[in-house]
């Protein structure tokens, strides 16, 4: 049995980030283990521009952000495993992984940082009718042939889903020497950002059409044609308004999943609405000493937040290790209603909490001229205007502690109120 | 004159942004921004619009046969299929350093395209096997 | 010469090629697709039936009957995975009451052993998961769950090693007969044998009519079905059918032998052989008919949807029968439903026919009737484990997260016989891709694999056909 004071699941950014800070906070025995065979995770392949203008307050790539935390790691002296693979945690905080080298490893970590991301939704959840040919493949995975192996995957390409990674691979791909002839959305509007919206489909003309969805897909062997529709408020589609495209590639961004098989293996609480863990505000799980940070917790729009998140993770699992560790206060329960999805973390002990706490939420549509309002206990806290909100992109309010501790709450929510006009 | 209404994408929060022509200094008037930044972009999506480009290059001797490269500033949006074309050309060698230039000054914009990561030599690679090795080769 | 050429490598076909293997005789399978087990038998219920439900007295009762005794040994034997669960056949009425008895009776006519009518309580004690309003049920417990592709492909693997012969890719545009042997044009080759034994699914019509004047016409019905991830895969123990009705059959819902659900089939009859596609029309019959069955089904946990066509004809049994203007020339035709499970009956029925035709034939004495198992990593205990990615460092690398495939099994099935040179192939031996991600994360590196095994370019790698390509060419 390999003993360690910290051992983190992941070597994107959530990871690199947990460790490092971890190691800032005077944890010296940490692994951080990574199934690919490099560190960096999904941002290697993300090379397009945007990443840490709100830590760096530049506007790096994927790849360049990443680096910048790999070469922390790297001269922190971090231990690390490459081509890894964790294949169960228990809830005592014991590791199975493997690989070529090591052959099987039982790893003990006093604590243990989750940091697997997400993966992609596929073709099967959304149930796409059609037939199964080859040419139908997430955005993520074209991503990687693209950007990363350098090998095209299709010619004349259809997107299903205008979430970030769809958008960004329209352009991509469109700069690569293919025609991107449609973007369909099922929902009335993108999931993606604003931004690249703008930069990635009105740039090189490609239509998006919100509300659509794919009816269907022609082709034995490679994919012939696809076929989308209007959807009515149900999303069912609406018979007459089908456009049929010849092609050979349906390129699939319909969502993205918190990577929980081994959360699950532990037996770790989820919440039904992010799949990700339920986490409080030391981004602890339910199992005491296993934290989780990034994309596994819940999808973010941006990795500065990812980031933001994850030092937290990283020093409250270096608390616990050093056994400054905070024990069993009250627990106060945070819910969004009215109109917010969901709310990051779930749960708040205020004696954690030094200064302030910023709570994250994603909206359930696209609301303008609202207000958020916090409450405790059914009464107001506080409220911040917006001008503009969107379910694709993350919303943060910071709560100081001087508001927490005004009364003895146990609940807080988080809700929207349109303004008076 | 109507004002021309555009979505800021200096960065990820995308402003949505008012622009008119009037006969102040700058020409233009904007509303709708967050920062200054919003500024600029409108009042260059009118007169210049311009792009970071970011794409892959060929390169030989590393684990990945393309390493990701950007433009390390913005170029106008028209020539962006032009800098492709250049770029598609060139084949690089591994070993690459963050930054480097691979490409100086692209169709005299006096914009370099840059490497966007580093990347080792396969055969330096395939022996990093833990961290180790990796520290030192750092050290 | 071949003694007997067997066209079509599916369920049928890999079972009489395995079962002719037995003896002296040259023996050639020949497929159309480019891997075997790519048609009916890639995609069906998995189900190996009791018999209850077989008309009294048909070919089909017979040997669905028998072939359902022959699973044990035949998987134990290839190492398949075959579990016998047992089925119901649920009851919502006094009605459908009625019917679990004649069906009883009928069961018990055919020789179907182990059958019982359930009460309420019984049912709901054995399957918690149905509607409440369940009123009994017939309990058939020698109906089981097999891996039908497993199974054919683990037959071909074993006939190749007794010496059958295997040629893909080779569509059968002719056959000619020459004195007393048949010439048999298939891909760009003329094959010469002594024998034909036509099992070639919803094409067996076509085959057919190239030599007999006795025509037949296969039905293609379409089936669409539904497999969930496997947290689903205890929503139900054993195989859950609905009673016939005028409104049909409804859906079957079953746990497959890997640990999913699956739930299906619609049945449409379709003018295509193929009509290969899931419809929103067919997703949705299944969401209905599931929902009256199961209680607190959740259908985003479908990880995959996909059709198959049942070869049928306008009879109500199967056709193995030698034409009758046409001696040497077998058909296996009309194979639906219980096929898979009569499909090593029928084996045995073929060998009579062809030894009645081709006279005594010598056993082959070097006969093996077993194979070396697949390896599955994940299912070998801690040492076991250990001690494989010390002889082979290459099994400590997971390729599928998901199913927690490692890179030594899959290069195990690329060089096995008849081995995976797709996608799909290395998918239907290995199981990479077909957990919850179907995919998304191992898809590239399984490619690289196969391109590096079969020392080829990845952009050469395709998904299943020849011209299911994935990469279009390298970028710049």
């Amino acid at each position: 049995m390999n003993n360690y004071e910290i051992v983190v699941i992941g070597g994107g950014p959530a990871g690199l980030a947990a460790a490092i800070e971890a190691r800032k906070n005077g944890v010296k025995k940490i692994l951080l283990i990574e199934r690919d065979r490099e560190l960096g995770g999904i941002l290697q392949q993300c090379i397009h521009n945007g990443f840490g203008l709100h830590i760096f307050k530049e506007e790096l790539t994927g790849p360049e952000y990443a680096e910048r935390y790999i070469q922390e790691l790297i001269t922190m002296g971090i231990e690390y495993k490459l081509n890894t693979m964790v294949i169960e945690i228990t809830k005592n905080r014991q590791i199975t992984a493997i690989n070529t080298i090591d052959g099987i490893m039982h790893i003990q970590g006093k604590a243990i940082i989750l940091a697997m991301g997400c993966r992609e939704r596929t073709r099967g959840a959304v149930r796409i009718p059609g037939t199964r040919p080859a040419g139908i493949l997430t955005a993520g995975m074209a991503q990687r042939f693209v950007n990363m192996e350098g090998y095209m995957i299709g010619k004349r390409i259809i997107i299903l889903g205008s979430g970030d990674i769809g958008l960004i691979m329209a352009r991509r791909l469109t700069l690569e020497g293919a025609q991107v002839l449609a973007v369909a959305e099922i929902m009335p509007f993108s999931g993606g950002l604003t931004r690249n919206i703008v930069q990635c489909l009105e740039d090189y003309n490609i239509p998006l059409f919100l509300s659509h969805t794919v009816v269907d897909i022609e082709g034995q062997d490679r994919v012939k044609a696809v076929t989308i529709a209007k959807v009515d408020k149900n999303s069912i589609p609406i018979k007459g308004t089908e456009k049929r495209f010849e092609c050979d590639t349906l390129l699939l961004s319909v969502g993205l999943i918190p990577e929980n098989e081994l959360s699950k293996c532990a037996g770790i609480e989820l919440d039904k609405v992010t799949g990700g863990s339920i986490v409080n505000e030391s981004m602890e799980t339910s199992i005491e000493g296993i934290f989780a940070c990034g994309n596994v917790v819940h999808v973010h729009d941006l990795v500065d937040w990812v980031t933001e998140e994850s030092k937290r993770a990283g020093k409250s699992a270096a608390k616990y290790v050093k056994g400054e560790s905070t024990g069993r206060y009250k627990v106060i329960n945070i819910k969004g209603i009215n109109g917010v999805r969901y709310v990051i973390p779930q749960l708040l002990r205020v004696k954690n909490i030094t200064e302030s706490i910023n709570l994250m939420m994603r909206v359930d549509n696209i609301y303008k001229n609202i207000k958020f309002i916090v409450k405790g206990n059914g009464q107001k806290i506080k409220e911040i205007k917006r001008a503009h909100v969107a379910p694709g992109e993350i919303e943060t309010i910071k709560i100081t502690l001087n508001e927490l501790t005004y009364r003895d709450y146990n609940e807080i929510s988080v809700e929207i109120v349109k303004e008076e006009a | 004159m109507e004002p021309k209404d555009m979505i800021c994408i200096a960065c990820p929060l995308g402003c949505r942004l008012s622009i008119y022509e009037d006969n102040s200094a700058e020409g233009f008037i904007v509303s709708g921004n967050k920062c200054l930044r919003g500024i600029d972009y409108a009042v260059k999506e009118m007169t210049n619009p311009t792009r970071v480009l970011t794409t892959t290059v060929k390169i030989s001797k590393a684990f990945f046969s393309r390493i990701p490269v950007r433009t390390n500033g913005a170029i106008p949006k028209s020539l962006i299929y032009e800098a492709m074309k250049l770029i598609n050309c060139i084949e690089i060698q591994a070993p690459v350093r963050m930054g480097q230039v691979l490409i100086k000054n692209i169709l005299d914009t006096g914009v370099d395209i840059i490497a966007s990561r580093s990347m080792y030599e396969r055969e330096m690679l395939d022996h990093i096997k833990d961290s180790t090795f990796e520290v030192k080769k750092s050290l | 010469m071949f003694d007997v050429a067997v066209i079509g490598a599916g369920i049928t076909g890999t079972f009489i090629a395995r079962e002719l293997s037995k003896y002296q005789l040259r023996v050639l399978m020949i497929e159309k697709d480019n891997d075997i087990a790519n048609g009916t038998t890639k995609a069906n219920s998995a189900i190996v039936h009791a018999g209850y439900d077989v008309l009294q007295g048909t070919l089909k009762a017979q040997l669905n009957v028998k072939g359902n005794k022959m699973y044990e040994e035949v998987c134990r034997e290839l190492q398949v995975p075959f579990k016998r669960i047992g089925s119901l056949v649920i009851a919502f009425n006094n009605n459908e009451i009625k019917l679990l008895e004649e069906l009883y009776k009928r069961g018990l006519s055919n020789g179907v052993p182990d059958m019982e009518i359930l009460s309420r309580e019984r049912v709901l004690a054995l399957e918690p998961n149905l509607n409440d309003d369940v009123i009994g049920a017939l309990y058939a417990k020698t109906a089981g769950i097999v891996g039908p592709w497993e199974l054919a492909i683990a037959l071909a693997e074993n006939a190749l090693e007794n010496g059958v012969e295997l040629f893909l890719n080779s569509t059968v545009t002719g056959i000619k007969k020459i004195k007393d042997f048949y010439c048999v044009k298939a891909g760009n080759q003329d094959i010469n044998t002594k024998l034909v034994i036509n099992c070639a699914g919803i094409y067996a019509d076509k085959i057919n009519d190239m030599v007999s004047d006795i025509h037949f016409k296969m039905l293609p019905f379409k089936g669409e079905y539904n497999l969930f991830d496997k947290n689903a895969g205890d929503m139900v123990n054993t195989i859950i059918f609905r009673c016939p009705s005028d409104a049909g059959k409804g859906v079957v819902i079953l746990p497959t032998v890997h640990g999913n659900l699956l739930i299906g089939p619609t049945s449409e009859l379709v003018d295509s052989k193929d009509a290969l596609q899931t419809t929103s029309e067919g997703l949705k019959f299944i969401q209905q008919h599931t929902k009256l069955t199961l209680k607190g089904i959740n259908f985003g946990n479908v990880i995959t949807s996909f059709t198959g066509l049942r070869a049928k004809t306008m009879l109500h049994d199967f056709i193995i029968e030698e034409a009758e203007d046409a001696l040497g020339f077998i058909n296996v035709a009309g194979i639906d439903s219980p096929g898979l499970t009569a499909a090593p009956a029928i084996a045995e029925y073929v060998l009579n026919l062809i030894k009645h035709r081709l006279g005594n034939i010598q056993k082959n004495e070097k006969f093996s009737s077993s194979r070396r198992p697949n390896i599955n990593f994940m299912e070998l205990s801690v040492e076991e484990k250990r001690k494989i990615i010390q002889k082979d460092p290459k099994f400590g690398r997971i390729i599928c997260r998901c199913e927690g495939i490692t890179e030594g099994e899959i290069i195990d099935v690329i060089h096995r016989k008849p081995g995976a040179k797709t996608l799909d192939g290395v998918k239907r031996r290995a199981r990479p891709g077909s957990g919850r991600c179907q995919g998304g994360f191992c898809t590239p590196r399984v490619m690289e694999i196969i391109a590096r095994e079969l020392g080829i370019d990845i952009t050469e790698v395709v998904k299943d056909g020849l011209d299911s390509y994935i990469l279009t060419g390298e970028t710049k």
